[in-house]
């Protein structure tokens, strides 16, 4: 594994990163919110993002994709990371479409996915319930079988990017009990299927999530995501990849929220001089500094390697998200103390990149959650 | 077949056909391998005949110039040649400050002639070398040193005291930073100095650590005199060649405690995991005392996370980029991650990590405990974290002074 970008991914970052700048500044996330936009993110900026090719960066070319993988992904979701993009990159791209790519079958694949590539539709991961936590096998969602089908009913808690999907990848129990890897089973569910119903819920940082109610919901045999009652080894593998995108949008936040301190550090006057002389704050700056750059160099060796099927891949996902977690959170917390007092108003864009650090790092598990899952990996 | 290939193969044979059999596999700390020098003691007689044979081809320093004795190889071959000692499980011929330190400095700083003087000895494993940095006063502010040295027609006469010389009492010479100009700011007159410790007026007494016997002195100057030509750079010039130096001790302090735990095959448990099941137990296959588990867990984290930063700063390099400032982070994390590391195995350990020697503990226990004590210099010695953090918040993220 090459842990330096290639000169495709240089030339990837910079027109994301251009893109952010001339397109999607922090206050366009901020008008979104104070709007109480229920969809909560631009619908006509997604589909921008798709023609530039990078909601299908890792998709196949067979659904209009570009065939790259996890690395240039990642390169692209860090730069709309730093401006706090509300775009479903980690719902639809990350863990809806992963999981059609690895369950569906090619026709499957085709049909589902070439809207999505294309940026005419968006889909979502309909995991999450009240007793599910982090552990991806506590599912209590029941599809029992009926003729050729499956009816499905479930309650899904904060489903990301949920409200205004066109359709959802439902996690599903069809044996089995809760916590248990056997019976887990992936349908494709549309919203608008009779007896499904979505309710917009309002988080922390303002971004889409819905809790989504299936109640006795009919899905056909061409529905069917993979085996049933043999995906629970594959719902880790997408649930991966999903945590590999909220890194690589966590890494970008922890690095602007951290630039935005720095630069207030040189700027910003008390006891006549500029409180960064003060070697209080420069040695905590310096610590953050640290934490940014180990946490990068998880994000890359994650993404590298799911793109080459490493079998160090699990507990390389697990040790992204945790120092991630960790580090998102000491970036945030950081900066508003240094911003003193005005880092606690609306105002200043410092909190904004706390709450969405307290998100993302309870979002997927936490780092107490990959520690725990590092530890079970190693056989320890 | 590609050059380098070529070159494997041929490296290979001769590997194969030189290495005595009885170094074969024999594995050594970074304290017993074979530093050379006159005073040199081979408890093999064969790990001297490696050494010569070795040195020959110039292959103790595979990459320097083979004018002055290196190998001359390029830096992939000296990779294959590294790649291939590994596999056949041959340890180096030679180890010490004069290949790590001492030996670049010189090529890049020396005149010809000293080259000429110096390297193909350090080549050969002939003269030991050690550094004259720190004195009593001092330590993190290392500009400030105060060691005399006067001159005196073709001589400078040296007057002071160094400290923390790794291996003073076995080496032959010792690189010095020594005040030639106290009457300007600090950085300005500082040259740095050559000196043969058979020199009269040289002398060496040990240290005696917090964790025992150490190979640190205290090395004395009184009245010795030295030759101005064994100057390096210019007189007066001394700082930028120590920071270059020094620069360098940094990476090598990184690198040793980069390597570790953490990585290796799926499943496999590491050594600090071993160590918590053997003195907490295993419960469901997990390690009995799910905080020490996750304590276990942070630590292998951070050292898989520090070793990648390490590997992304070397593949950045070799595409191309140019190393920055950012290289202190490597001295302050790396150290500091070894310390929570002996921190965390001595807690482990319980009341077994608590002997100094004698009955009651095993080998490993007295270990654990003196490498822990020793552990705590990490964050002080070649720097100390507070200095580093220094350079980052100044060098790297432009904090205004």
């Amino acid at each position: 594994m090459e842990m330096v970008l290639t000169e495709d991914q240089e030339l990837i970052a910079k027109t994301a990163n251009d893109f952010v700048k001339e397109k999607s500044p922090i206050s366009r996330m901020r008008k979104l919110r104070d709007q109480a936009d229920p969809m909560g993110y631009s619908r006509a900026l997604w589909k921008e993002m798709a023609e530039l090719g990078w909601v299908g960066i890792a998709l196949p070319e067979s659904v209009g994709g570009a065939g790259m993988g996890m690395s240039e992904l990642v390169v692209v979701v860090e730069a709309l990371g730093r401006s706090l993009a509300p775009e479903p990159f980690i719902s639809c791209v990350g863990l809806a479409s992963a999981a059609v790519l690895e369950l569906g079958t090619e026709a499957q694949q085709e049909l589902w996915l070439t809207p999505v590539a294309s940026g005419e539709q968006t889909i979502a991961f309909a995991h999450l319930e009240p007793e599910t936590r982090y552990e991806p096998h506590a599912i209590q969602s029941e599809a029992r079988r009926e003729g050729d089908g499956f009816v499905l009913s479930g309650r899904k808690i904060q489903v990301l990017d949920g409200f205004g999907a066109e359709a959802f990848v439902v996690v599903a129990r069809t044996d089995g009990a809760s916590g248990e890897a056997e019976g887990i089973s992936l349908f494709w569910v549309p919203a608008d299927a009779e007896g499904v119903s979505v309710e917009r819920q309002t988080l922390l940082d303002s971004r889409n999530a819905a809790i989504v109610q299936f109640e006795n919901v009919q899905v056909p045999q061409a529905s069917v995501l993979g085996e049933p009652g043999q995906c629970g080894e594959a719902l880790e593998r997408i649930i991966e990849r999903g945590t590999v995108v909220l890194c690589a949008e966590m890494l970008g936040g922890m690095s602007e929220a951290f630039r935005l301190t720095v630069d207030y550090l040189k700027e910003r006057e008390q006891f006549g001089t500029r409180i960064g002389t003060f070697q209080g704050l420069k040695h905590r700056a310096a610590r953050v500094f640290m934490e940014i750059e180990l946490a990068r160099s998880c994000v890359m060796a994650a993404a590298r390697a799911i793109d080459e099927s490493s079998e160090d891949a699990s507990k390389l996902v697990s040790l992204a998200k945790a120092r991630c977690s960790d580090a998102y959170i000491l970036a945030a917390n950081e900066g508003v103390q240094m911003f003193g007092g005005v880092g606690m108003t609306d105002e200043y864009d410092i909190g904004l990149f706390m709450k969405r650090a307290r998100m993302s790092e309870l979002t997927l598990g936490d780092a107490n959650h990959h520690r725990k899952r590092w530890s079970a990996l190693s056989n320890y | 077949m590609s050059d380098l290939e070529k070159f494997r193969q041929k490296t290979r044979i001769w590997l194969e056909e030189n290495a005595p059999e009885s170094i074969i596999g024999v594995r050594f700390t970074e304290l017993d391998g074979n530093w050379g020098g006159r005073k040199a003691e081979y408890g093999n007689p064969d790990m001297k005949v490696w050494l010569d044979r070795m040195a020959d081809r110039g292959w103790t320093a595979p990459t320097w110039p083979a004018e002055y004795g290196g190998g001359g190889l390029s830096a992939q071959e000296a990779k294959v040649l590294s790649q291939e000692m590994t596999a056949l499980r041959i340890p180096p011929a030679l180890v010490g400050f004069g290949l790590t330190m001492i030996g670049p400095t010189l090529l890049r700083f020396g005149t010809d002639e000293q080259k000429q003087e110096h390297i193909p000895r350090i080549v050969r494993g002939e003269i030991r070398w050690c550094q004259g940095y720190s004195e009593p006063g001092a330590g993190s502010d290392l500009a400030s040193l105060q060691t005399r040295a006067v001159r005196e027609g073709d001589e400078f006469i040296i007057n002071g005291t160094k400290v923390w010389t790794s291996y003073a009492d076995k080496a032959d010479w010792i690189f010095c930073l020594v005040r030639t100009d106290p009457d300007v700011k600090k950085q300005e007159g500082i040259t740095f100095l050559l000196i043969d410790m058979e020199t009269t007026g040289v002398s060496v007494s040990p240290i005696l650590l917090i964790s025992g016997k150490s190979p640190f002195c205290e090395t004395h100057f009184q009245d010795v005199r030295v030759p101005v030509r064994n100057v390096i750079s210019e007189i007066n010039a001394g700082w930028t060649v120590a920071k270059a130096l020094l620069g360098h001790e940094r990476t090598m302090i990184a690198d040793t405690f980069g390597a570790g735990s953490g990585r290796g095959k799926k499943r496999s448990r590491g050594i600090m995991a071993e160590h918590a099941l053997r003195y907490l137990g295993e419960r469901e296959g997990e390690v009995a005392d799910p905080v020490v588990r996750n304590e276990v867990a942070q630590n292998e984290m951070d050292t898989r996370a520090f070793g990648l930063t390490v590997q992304r700063a070397k593949d950045a390099a070799k595409a191309g980029h140019q190393p920055g400032p950012e290289s202190s982070m490597f001295k302050v994390y790396g150290t500091e991650i070894n310390m929570r590391r002996n921190e965390l195995a001595v807690r482990i350990a319980g009341p077994q990590a608590l002997g100094w020697e004698g009955p009651g503990f095993d080998e490993e226990e007295i270990a654990l405990t003196r490498d822990w004590l020793r552990s705590r210099g990490n964050s002080i010695e070649g720097g100390t974290s507070e200095v580093q953090l220094n350079i980052i918040a100044k060098h790297v993220l432009g904090l205004p002074d």
